[in-house]
């Protein structure tokens, strides 16, 4: 398919500017300061729409079909949140005009963060970070400075080996050393090895919970006693949330920090890749650390507050992706107490039952009962195929193939998350497809190694694309 | 409302195939006490049209004004097209393109905002998107340390306040000392630069059109640049300038792309994007698109040079960046594509404009700075609280207070002025901003 | 790919290796650096090789490269101390050399070494074998 450059038809026009209704000056910027060529290519509005609507076709997205992506959450993106984001009185109001003007926007933000806070047994929340991993930045960052005005040299961060890379990344950009900590056999924090490495240089331990696996830690709270008892603090990457709100709150399993991710747990949409919104939540010790401004709110007025002792700073111009935010909220409206506690507890329904039926055929190397995702490997799979040719033949069945090869302490993984808005019927439908899929792996094999065969490419060359990058459209 | 499909007897059956009574039995491995027994107080489930009335009211809340207001949020003309394009929800429900035989449509998208970048930037590569401008100007500074190994980032006022302090957060937790130098009638003050400028120097940063709206000189600052072999970073804030001024010989340019058919949204999201010189590309954060073929020779796009990103370099990633803002980068795409070459009428009508209004205002407000502008420009007025309370019972927002930020700068208002803004809505507002 | 094998696996006995999977071939006070054949084939397709700068000093088991493939990138560790005297800037072009032929064309660096007793502390071939079997 040809790129939008190569549809230009020199003098086509898109766009009806409006007249220039005042006197035309020139030389109001000098020549040499002007660009000599604009090379934008030149097009109809039905070339725009045509382009853009046959790309969207080659794409696949939840409302396409079933989208099992462990460690995502691709739930159902309701379609009310879409029009209450488009609402006038949230597109067209700027951040930085009187805060008298923008009084539905403070109060939006201010009820979002009481209600994750409520969900999470947080303190206060900030809302600015863009994103999980910024989100985990901004925790790290806490976590720094809460030890800086403590004068305590920490140097060291703890994270379980099953870890998303985001976590030791956002360590090492605050300058922490960062401190593998085994996973024992149940795939949880090795008690001995975490105790092992415990120290007063020790700043905190960065732990997804439901972990990577899908698995939740038995030990969670004799985990978070031994941190505070070392004086430590405890983050929790709160990727894997939808396995546990409205069930469980964060904050009572011991844990100081939370980010969490409204683009998975709180339907936000994912974007082909954003925008997201990644809120930090921290216990009351650590308010005062928290980016600012926060909104406070005063006798029905709300206002924002740049005055935390301790903060942070600013992690992002503004306030955070407010649409987005927007989004989120009218989610938790729209399902209610009842409802958030529903998705934690369909998710895991979910994942269980398709665990349960998918043992029979594949190898599961925790045979534990999950939450809301759960990990296959293709150990045992005849004729050397593997999880990438399993994957590959997903996607000819009209699926997105789950989490492949992630985490790296199982060889193989396949990590499934269903989430809660799948019905049993489209469940049992995937399970019967991967059980086929199992079966043209003895019978038929080529049919995998050569998949996919009925998408719009084949598989494709990475190598290639390493070795002699072609990163842009050159004419 | 709740979108869980499965009824009660679908439940129960599945209870069944796993083994359980109850799917509290499923969080057997949770201590008991940590299980809620009461509900979250939060308010309770509600059908659509409660959910409508209910926020549609808090909308309400927010006054929708007329804004001769910019400084990094700008009030731009968007085609129709845009929301449409971008509404289609085999792009927005959809995950980033790890699977790239079903996710063309998105690599493509993104392949092609690559190069929209390039192309407006003058620069050699583009990644995929960042968060926002800001972010993309402290992921920049952080560039330039690695790349250089050394540890000053020279950051003049004239860059955008909130983009200044979100620099100074990163580089203070990775003990990047970040320098501030002054401004000279409204541009950099080449005097404080040259005197800060040293061998320990990694970058200068500088926003072009600047957060005053006026122009800078890039050539001379290079310069300068060049000379203490530091990295020049330029960073654009009204990407809509980018229509009529040169590409800047910039080592890494970055910028917000809100400009281009994203609407002011309260501040958020838009887009950053980032670009580079090839020699840096392999130091760049964010997600790459790149061109291959797929096993029938047949071309395609795949993400690329992943061995720079987070998931593969872990602690010895110089980014964690995952998710950007690709969606954002997308209505941006859709809109170059709309305005093409008349990008440039555009900005040039913004430069007309708002020159026409600075004549006018100049007949009753004193002028703080003569340099070149661009499509914003500073004034100086005798009580700004009390004129910005008297345009907004009119309805107008006639510019930020630079007070705010600047405390040198109480009683001066940054105004702003678009394509948006008729030359009645400008004589209106220059008629009544008489104080 | 081939799964090598301990007879199959091609690694010259005139060289010297680190348990990090570097050969190096000494010739007066040079030494050449570059990956075994165990270690390309692990890597899978190599796509980058970020090779040092010359004249930059390196120490014994202590970085001074990096490879890339798809999805991994491995530190490549100097078997002895000393100074960057040559890279194989074909590598530029040609990452594949340290696939196709991780012992010839597939070298990465050399050293001018400034302890040669360094060189006894390495294994040879039979020890090397031995280590690789293990992983």
């Amino acid at each position: 398919m040809k790129l939008i450059f190569e549809k230009s038809s020199a003098g086509r026009k898109a766009v009806e500017l409006p007249k220039l209704d005042v006197p035309e000056k020139s030389d109001l910027i000098p020549t040499n300061m002007l660009r000599n060529e604009l090379s934008l290519p030149e097009l109809s509005e039905i070339d725009v729409v045509r382009h853009y609507t046959e790309l969207s076709r080659k794409n696949f997205g939840v409302d396409n079909g079933f989208y099992p992506l462990g460690s995502c959450t691709m739930k159902y993106n309701p379609k009310i949140n879409e029009d209450i984001s488009r609402l006038p009185g949230f597109t067209s109001i700027h951040p930085l005009t009187s805060i008298g003007l923008n009084q539905g926007a403070l109060q939006l933000m201010y009820e979002l963060e009481k209600d994750l806070c409520e969900i999470t047994g947080m303190s206060r929340f900030t809302l600015q970070p863009a994103a999980g991993s910024h989100g985990e930045l901004v925790g790290v960052m806490i976590i720094k400075k809460y030890f800086e005005v403590k004068n305590e040299n920490r140097t060291k961060i703890l994270i379980p080996d099953s870890a998303h890379g985001t976590n030791p990344a956002s360590a090492a950009l605050c300058e922490f050393e960062t401190v593998e900590i085994k996973s024992n056999n149940e795939g949880c924090v090795d008690m001995e090895d975490l105790k092992n490495h415990m120290g007063k240089d020790v700043a905190g331990l960065m732990l997804t919970n439901p972990n990577t696996l899908g698995l939740s830690d038995k030990n969670i709270l004799r985990i978070a006693k031994v941190l505070h008892d070392n004086g430590s603090l405890f983050y929790c990457d709160g990727a894997n949330a939808n396995a546990v709100v409205g069930v469980v709150r964060i904050a009572e399993m011991g844990f100081d920090i939370v980010h969490l991710n409204l683009h998975k747990t709180f339907s936000t949409p994912h974007g082909i890749g954003g925008p997201g919104s990644g809120p930090v939540g921290v216990v009351d010790s650590l308010v005062d650390f928290l980016p600012v401004p926060l909104v406070e709110e005063k006798n029905g007025d709300y206002s924002l507050d740049y005055n935390l002792k301790n903060s942070i700073g600013q992690v992002r111009s503004f306030y955070g992706n407010f649409s987005v935010l927007v989004r989120a909220y009218t989610y938790i409206k729209s399902l209610g107490a009842e409802g958030i506690r529903q998705i934690a507890e369909n998710a895991v329904l979910n994942a269980n039952y398709m665990m349960s039926k998918l043992k029979k055929h594949f190898d599961l190397p925790y045979d534990i009962v999950c939450k809301h995702e759960f990990v296959l490997s293709d150990k045992g799979m005849p004729n050397h195929i593997t999880t990438m040719d399993i994957a590959k033949r997903l996607l000819d069945y009209g699926y997105h193939a789950p989490t492949i090869y992630f985490p790296l302490i199982v060889h193989g993984s396949i990590m499934i998350e269903p989430t809660e808005t799948e019905s049993k019927q489209t469940m049992d439908e995937f399970i019967d497809v991967m059980i086929k899929i199992k079966k043209e792996a003895s019978d038929n094999p080529d049919l995998l190694r050569n998949a996919p065969s009925t998408t719009p490419v084949k598989r494709l060359d990475a190598v290639l694309a390493a070795r002699k990058p072609v990163l842009k459209y050159e004419e | 409302m709740d979108y869980i499909p499965n009824t009660e007897s679908e439940k129960k059956e599945m209870l069944k195939e796993i083994g359980v009574n109850d799917t509290l039995d499923l969080f057997k491995d949770i201590d008991k006490k940590l299980i809620l027994k009461e509900p979250l107080k939060i308010s309770g489930k509600l059908s659509e049209i409660d959910v409508r009335k209910k926020i549609e009211g808090i909308s309400k809340k927010n006054k929708i004004m007329k804004n001769f207001l910019g400084a990094g949020c700008y009030s731009h003309f968007i085609p129709s097209v845009v929301d449409h394009l971008i509404s289609r929800s085999e792009f927005y429900t959809a995950y980033t393109p790890y699977q790239p035989e079903i996710s063309q449509g998105a690599l493509q998208s993104i392949f092609e905002f690559q190069t929209y970048i390039c192309k407006l930037t003058g620069m050699d590569v583009a990644n995929a998107s960042m968060y926002d401008g800001s972010t993309a100007l402290a992921e920049a500074a952080f560039m330039a340390h690695s790349i250089t190994g050394k540890n000053k980032i020279i950051i003049p006022k004239t860059i955008h306040p909130e983009y200044r302090k979100v620099v100074e957060t990163y580089c203070g937790m990775h003990n990047i000392n970040c320098v501030e130098i002054d401004y000279n009638n409204g541009t950099i003050d080449i005097e404080n630069l040259k005197n800060e400028i040293d061998d320990n120097t990694a970058a200068v940063l500088v926003q072009n059109p600047n957060f005053f709206g006026c122009i800078e000189d890039i050539d001379e600052i290079e310069k300068f640049a060049r000379e203490k072999k530091a990295l020049l970073v330029a960073c654009v804030v009204e990407a809509a300038s980018l229509g009529i001024l040169k590409p800047q010989n910039a080592d890494i340019v970055v910028g917000d792309i809100q400009s281009f058919g994203i609407p002011l949204s309260f501040g958020g999201p838009a887009s950053g994007f980032m670009a580079v010189k090839k020699e840096h590309m392999r130091k760049m954060p964010g997600r790459l698109v790149g061109q291959t073929v797929d096993a029938d020779g047949k071309k395609g796009f795949i993400l690329t040079l992943q061995a720079r990103e987070q998931h593969v370099r872990r602690e010895k990633a110089t980014s964690n960046i995952c998710t950007n803002s690709a969606l954002m980068a997308l209505a941006s795409i859709v809109y170059l594509s709309m305005l093409g070459k008349q990008l440039k009428d555009l900005a040039n009508i913004n430069l007309q404009k708002s020159h026409y209004a600075f004549e006018k205002l100049k007949q009753n407000f004193e002028i703080l700075f003569s340099s070149i502008f661009f499509n914003e420009f500073v004034i100086k007025c005798n009580d700004s609280g009390k004129l910005i309370s008297k345009m907004q019972e009119n309805n107008i927002v006639p510019g930020l207070d630079l007070g705010k930020y600047y405390s040198e700068l109480k009683n001066h208002l940054l105004v702003c002025v678009t394509e948006m803004h008729s030359k009645e809505d400008i004589d209106n507002f220059v008629e009544l901003m008489k104080e | 790919m081939n799964i090598m094998g301990e007879n199959e696996m091609e690694n010259p006995k005139d060289l010297k290796y680190t348990k990090e999977h570097e050969w190096i071939k000494v010739e007066n006070d040079i030494g050449t650096v570059g990956i075994t054949d165990f270690a390309q084939d692990a890597l899978t397709d190599v796509v980058f090789v970020e090779l040092p700068k010359i004249g930059k000093k390196v120490e014994r088991f202590k970085t001074a490269a990096t490879i890339e493939s798809v999805k991994s990138v491995s530190d490549i560790f100097a078997p002895v101390s000393g100074e960057i005297a040559e890279v194989n800037q074909q590598l530029a072009e040609h990452p594949e050399f340290v696939n196709k032929d991780p012992y010839g064309d597939g070298w990465i660096f050399k050293i001018k070494m400034t302890d040669k007793t360094e060189i006894d502390k390495l294994m040879s071939s039979e020890e090397y074998i031995k280590i690789a079997k293990e992983e």
